[in-house]
């Protein structure tokens, strides 16, 4: 009870937005892209705010979150397809099972590859990553369905307003928890110094390899609901760009904070979308090119990221 | 002895490759040693050599040593440009603002020169600067490219190594990669040092970018990227920050890659060079000629 007592502010503006969204969403007042957006946005939070445990909380610097985004992806359109699930409640264990072998997979591997740090715990996140991609690229091979560099067609559209935005504002919730716990404070402690955090008694490496379990498990929620929402997947969706996208977001958000991580990724989404509406179609080729530019710029004036508190 | 002739032809084929991953990965090592940055636009500066030689071979028709002079010196200017303008004001925010603009640099090039007033993103055949003639040896046969990729490779990295290791700059360079403040105290201007860095490493990716494109003469805006992060992988492997090291990873790499295609299968080559990254990291973190890192 205290917890939602603590939480009331949060749950109070949460179920306001969702009441805004649901009208805007009723009757195609706004458009079915427009709507795809949003969600995708909703979708990018949660496994944003996974890299943020990561990297904003405990300082383990990974390259190759996209990956676990791409397992989750995969293994929920798969068993949504063999065992044939089309509505939203029966889709609810497959999404939990994705979260669960997305967070399985960063458990497994983040036991040799978190004992490196900073720049080579990025390599070998990023080597993870480029593997991940390589054994999609070729999945047809273990199963036909999978589609391999061909892609995985024909998934059923089931991500919605509810399951998205309930999806999330559970996840952030229980993620604001865990932050607040004693457990958070031992992941900011690691992030500040790994050495001093040792020698406080805290147990650095299983510490570090929860929370990234964690956050890969978020990753595959989060991928677990952009396959049903897109019904299509392909394995240059889950590449180092993407990986650098969650990156940014948590960096403008600002590292460790929820609330940055939520406004970053509606900006984020906002503006590589935007953009697409704002710009001439034969100027569309323009995109990429200024988005770098504003990125560069954003980081000589704001370092720290947009919502940071130093 | 078939099999044989075989395995010559693809080791030549495989130390070919490594020799353009010795020259990215060299400019990755420096920089890496002198700033601490992985520098993802690396890849990008290969990619511009290739275009770079590309557009003075098919709009002036350069001779082509006369390519290799501009492009080097070009993408060596560029080298100096980014660092000045995207990594220099950089200096002393936290390293992932750093690592974040250098993705941006990286995102920049590939797009800008992809716009379909440049360069368009698809696929554009490097034109032959000379023709090719093959020597047969008894067993196996050379082109006179990879002779010119070999020859032109092992001079370079001759020279980089006298450079590092016999010149007053190869000094002042090492020690601003041991400890930046340190050096500065003993008067060396890091600003200038790092520039240096900038333009030597820039200046071998775009000889890569050219040796590249004659090897390979399929020339594309996004291919750098690949060949950028298996260079860093080179360097990794040999120990990053250290010469030979970076050379010896390359070659390494290079190697394998060929090998796995020829006898494995083309489509888990790159899947093998990660799975190596990741034991290389797991076991010997500081790579081949590393000295060990305290608690890595």
């Amino acid at each position: 009870m205290r917890f939602f007592l603590e939480s009331r502010k949060f749950l109070i503006i949460s179920f306001a937005v969702y009441i805004l969204l649901k009208i805007l969403f009723a009757n195609n007042f706004i458009s079915a892209y427009i709507q795809q957006i949003t969600l995708f946005a909703i979708i990018m939070t949660i496994a944003a705010l996974g890299l943020n445990v990561i990297y904003g909380y405990t300082g383990q610097f990974s390259l190759g979150h996209a990956a676990f985004y791409g397992i989750g992806a995969y293994t929920s359109a798969y068993l949504a397809k063999i065992f044939g699930i089309e509505g939203v409640f029966s889709f609810l264990p497959v999404l939990l099972i994705s979260g669960i072998v997305a967070g399985c997979i960063g458990y497994l591997i983040g036991i040799p590859i978190l004992r490196l740090r900073d720049d080579f715990l990025a390599i070998a996140t990023l080597g993870f990553g480029t593997l991940v991609r390589v054994f999609l690229d070729n999945s047809d091979r273990f199963a036909e369905m999978l589609g391999g560099s061909r892609g995985f067609v024909g998934i059923s559209k089931i991500t919605n307003l509810e399951l998205t935005f309930f999806s999330a504002l559970f996840i952030v919730l229980i993620t604001k928890n865990l932050i607040y716990s004693r457990y958070g404070l031992f992941l900011r402690c690691i992030r500040d110094d790994e050495l001093a955090a040792t020698s406080a008694g805290i147990n650095t490496s299983k510490t570090k390899l929860m929370a990234f379990s964690y956050g890969c498990m978020l990753a595959g929620v989060g991928g677990a609901l952009y396959a049903h929402l897109y019904t299509f997947l392909h394995p240059s969706n889950f590449d180092i760009l993407k990986s650098i996208d969650f990156l940014i977001i948590v960096i403008i958000g600002g590292m460790g904070s929820i609330r940055g991580t939520i406004y970053a990724s509606i900006l984020w989404v906002g503006l590589i979308e935007g953009l697409r509406i704002v710009l001439p179609v034969e100027m569309l080729d323009l995109r990429w090119v200024v988005i770098p530019v504003l990125l560069i710029a954003l980081m000589m004036w704001k370092p720290y990221g947009l919502m940071a508190k130093k | 002895m078939e099999l044989l002739g075989y395995i010559i032809e693809q080791t030549i084929n495989g130390l070919q490759l490594g020799a353009v991953y010795a020259l990215i990965a060299l400019g990755y090592t420096m920089v890496y040693g002198v700033l601490r940055l992985i520098n993802f636009a690396h890849g990008d500066i290969f990619m511009l050599g290739a275009f770079i030689a590309y557009f003075l071979i098919t709009k002036f028709g350069m001779p082509i040593y006369f390519v290799f002079i501009i492009t080097m010196l070009s993408t060596g200017l560029a080298g100096y440009l980014i660092e000045k303008i995207a990594y220099k004001p950089l200096r002393h925010a936290p390293k992932i603002s750093l690592l974040i603009t250098a993705v941006g640099v990286s995102l920049f090039l590939e797009y800008f020169l992809s716009l379909n007033a440049l360069f368009t993103p698809n696929y554009i055949g490097f034109p032959r600067p000379f023709e090719i003639e093959s020597y047969n040896f008894a067993m196996f046969t050379v082109t006179n490219v990879q002779l010119l990729i070999f020859s032109i490779t092992f001079i370079s990295l001759f020279l980089v190594y006298l450079l590092v290791y016999r010149t007053k700059y190869g000094r002042a360079m090492r020690a601003v990669s041991y400890d930046q403040e340190v050096a500065s105290l003993m008067g060396i201007g890091i600003d200038g040092i790092i520039s240096f860095t900038f333009i030597v490493g820039a200046s071998l990716a775009g000889l890569g970018g050219i040796l590249y494109g004659i090897a390979y003469p399929q020339i594309n805006v996004f291919m750098g990227i690949m060949p950028g992060i298996k260079s860093f992988i080179a360097a990794v492997l040999g120990g990053i920050g250290i010469v030979h090291g970076a050379v010896l990873g390359g070659f390494i790499i290079g190697l394998l890659e060929v090998f796995v295609s020829a006898f494995i299968s083309s489509t888990f080559r790159d899947g093998l060079i990660f799975i190596i990254l990741l034991l290389v990291l797991i076991l010997k973190p500081s790579g081949i000629f590393g000295k060990r890192i305290e608690k890595v």
